[in-house]
């Protein structure tokens, strides 16, 4: 019981090898798309690497790299199979190597799925990440004196003043660490002396924001310093000022962005694994149509394609017996003492 | 004697009007990027329209799209009229059209020399109008309260982020005008009160500047009031202190800017203005040899081809001399007249006498 049997004529063999060489080369293109997709989110990635903890990251982006030229390959194979079987004797060269090319196809698409599965699930990974790299570069933000962390201040404000975010969940992010550098506080003054003994840590804590949290849309100049400080500005009340600073947080802006890139990218991968699909499907009943047509020894009469040649279970079943007796192959039979001619009639006479 | 003139054979011929089918189509690819690069300016001008005064540098943009526009015209014609060049009947029918449409190819190619000219005589009109434009902004960026005037603020803030610039020609600028609006200011305050009384306008001004003007590259964070005042922050001179607002002032950011992008889109004009007058020439020497062809029996006949028939020169006195015509034509005509009128009286006098 053969599974989706079609009937295939002369000519519709014919049409489905051109149409298929056709189809393997718009593949090869779709996995030079998948190439460049994974290529893009590498590049993005790395260029606020500064921002992000040490995670594995890198993961989808390498997949889809090497998924992408996997494809150009296989792809490129496919379409040269396709082109010789239009002719039944050319088929002939290939037809030892076709059913394992569609195996390995087959687990190439899995793989393809695999990848457009982890750009959906890489959410928890990438927030978890961003949340740890950011609170270290606002720690870090007035180090621009010690090497490795001098560049931190600048990519800080160049995101808050791009993405349009202030601190990691809040602007209240920046009230909890000392952001101002100790060269550039004069310790001899009552004020300073009194703030930095007033928490146990020894920190300079006020309740102001670098300039970068200003948000441009405020109607009156920006107030950085004394926030929380109704009386410190003329006509200024703290809790309902939206417009002063940006309001959300760098961790959500991001991870708005990074999603957003993250499922077009899926989606693409999950519209290019569809169509390797049907490609493949497509090449399967080439195979097997062809391979009938030999068995049945006339170029020109129909025959039968199919996915699989019996049902899924029997199938299932007989190659699990033939990987059973792969492993016995070389074991000799030691029921008869390992004699094959022990019980058997003698025909001399 | 013809100006150029040169001899082409039947094979030459053939492959000339092949090759400027070609290039007449490249020619058509080439104008439609003309078209684009002046679409391209024109956004990129439009889109800080609002800190500009005047409207002259416009132009550029205008000339480069409408001789882009004229350019794609023309090279389709040139490359209708060659293919029709290979047939003696049926580019009888351009014959009328040649002259014409040679003028007015030319006069749209020399359009492109003069887009391009322009876009170098029309820079310190760009810089004058860009001066007033950030003066006014400025002026202006106090006034969100004001109708028509409310977006100058983050206009002028965003251009400061973005073009890493402050202030029209530096950041001083800003201390010479009030940029806080008054509506923020406590005037039972004594250090307001005295600020204001102390200039001739009644202004509040400070020496400080927006927080646009803060440069992300400096290792501490941003200085933006009492700017001057080397006591006022510590381990602070402003006299040595270059990385903690921006040097640059817009007007000299802006300006760059846009003459980088006109130098870029300088040398493809220039490009394409050549590859114009190849494809004009290469017609011109078609037409001529063709025309030589006409009326003869043998099509594959050896002709000659030139860029003018007579020399510069002469061609030049024959054109004076058609305008004249032209000119004079009806004044001609009314003398003739009344001389003929004349000579008909005084030739009936002199007969007249004879006969007595």
């Amino acid at each position: 019981m053969a599974v989706l049997r079609v009937k295939f004529t002369r000519t519709r063999r014919d049409k489905l090898a051109q149409v298929l060489w056709v189809l393997n080369w718009v593949s090869v293109v779709m996995g030079i798309i998948l190439f460049s997709l994974g290529l893009f989110l590498k590049v993005e990635i790395n260029k606020r690497r500064d921002l992000m903890a040490d995670r594995e990251l890198h993961i989808v982006p390498h997949m889809l790299i090497a998924v992408g030229l996997i494809a150009c390959g296989i792809n490129f194979l496919g379409g040269k199979i396709c082109y010789d079987c239009a002719d039944t004797t050319k088929f002939l060269r290939w037809k030892l190597l076709m059913l394992p090319y569609i195996i390995c196809t087959f687990f190439f698409t899995l793989c393809v799925l695999v990848g457009a599965l982890m750009c959906y699930g890489m959410r928890g990974d990438l927030e978890e990440s961003l949340a740890l790299g950011l609170r270290d570069a606002m720690l870090y933000y007035k180090d621009t004196d010690t090497p490795g962390r001098c560049f931190l201040k600048r990519t800080v404000d160049l995101l808050q003043i791009e993405f349009q975010c202030c601190g990691n969940e809040g602007h209240r992010d920046w009230f909890q660490i000392q952001w101002i550098s100790s060269r550039y506080l004069d310790m001899s003054s009552r004020e300073v002396l009194d703030r930095i003994r007033s928490n146990v840590e020894g920190k300079y804590l006020i309740d102001g924001v670098p300039f970068s949290c200003c948000n441009v849309n405020s109607p009156r100049p920006c107030i950085q310093q004394q926030i929380t400080n109704n009386s410190a500005h003329f006509n200024y009340d703290y809790p309902t000022e939206e417009l002063n600073l940006w309001k959300r947080g760098c961790r959500q802006a991001l991870l708005d962005y990074y999603i957003h890139i993250m499922h077009s990218i899926g989606l693409t991968v999950l519209l290019i694994w569809l169509f390797e699909l049907s490609v493949l499907t497509g090449v399967r009943y080439l195979q097997t149509s062809l391979e009938n047509v030999l068995r049945q020894g006339d170029p020109e009469s129909e025959s039968d394609g199919w996915l699989l040649e019996n049902s899924f279970v029997e199938t299932a079943r007989s190659n699990f017996n033939i990987i059973k007796n792969l492993g016995k192959c070389n074991q000799i039979d030691t029921t008869n003492n390992g004699d094959p001619n022990i019980d058997r009639p003698c025909t001399a006479h | 004697m013809s100006l150029l003139k040169i001899k082409f054979s039947f094979q030459r011929r053939v492959r000339l009007a092949q090759g400027l089918w070609l290039l007449s189509w490249a020619a058509v690819f080439s104008g439609a990027t003309t078209f684009g690069l002046g679409v391209f300016l024109k956004t990129e001008l439009h889109r800080r329209a609002e800190v500009m005064h005047t409207m002259d540098i416009h132009m550029v943009p205008n000339l480069l799209m409408a001789v882009g526009l004229a350019s794609v015209g023309i090279n389709i014609c040139a490359g209708r009229i060659c293919q029709d060049s290979m047939d003696a009947t049926r580019f009888a029918r351009w014959k009328s059209y040649m002259i014409p449409f040679f003028c007015l190819a030319l006069f749209f190619t020399t359009l492109m020399l003069v887009a391009m000219i322009l876009s170098y005589a029309l820079q310190p009109s760009l810089e004058e109008s860009l001066k007033v434009g950030l003066k006014n902004g400025i002026r202006f960026y106090k006034d969100t309260d004001t109708p028509g005037r409310c977006f100058q603020k983050e206009t002028i803030d965003r251009l400061q982020i973005e073009f890493k610039c402050c202030g029209n020609t530096n950041f001083k600028d800003w201390f010479e005008v009030q940029w806080i609006n008054n509506r923020y200011l406590d005037f039972t305050s004594q250090e307001v009160k005295d600020r204001v009384r102390s200039n001739v306008d009644g202004r509040y001004l400070v020496d400080g500047v927006p927080f646009s003007c803060c440069n992300p590259s400096s290792p501490r964070p941003c200085i933006q009031y009492h700017l001057l005042d080397n006591a006022a922050h510590h381990n602070y001179e402003y006299q040595t202190e270059e990385l903690n607002l921006y040097n640059r002032g817009c007007r000299e950011a802006l300006v760059t800017y846009y003459m980088g992008i006109m130098n870029t889109i300088g040398p493809g004009v220039m490009s394409v203005f050549l590859l114009q007058m190849t494809v004009l020439a290469s017609l011109r020497y078609l037409q001529t040899s063709m025309e030589a062809v006409e009326g003869q029996e043998n099509v594959e006949v050896d002709t000659e081809g030139y860029i003018l028939e007579k020399g510069v020169k002469e061609t030049v006195k024959e054109l004076k001399e058609k305008l004249l015509k032209l000119v004079q034509f009806g004044q001609v005509d009314a003398a003739a007249e009344g001389q003929g009128a004349e000579d008909g009286a005084s030739a009936e006098k002199a007969a007249t006498p004879e006969s007595k």
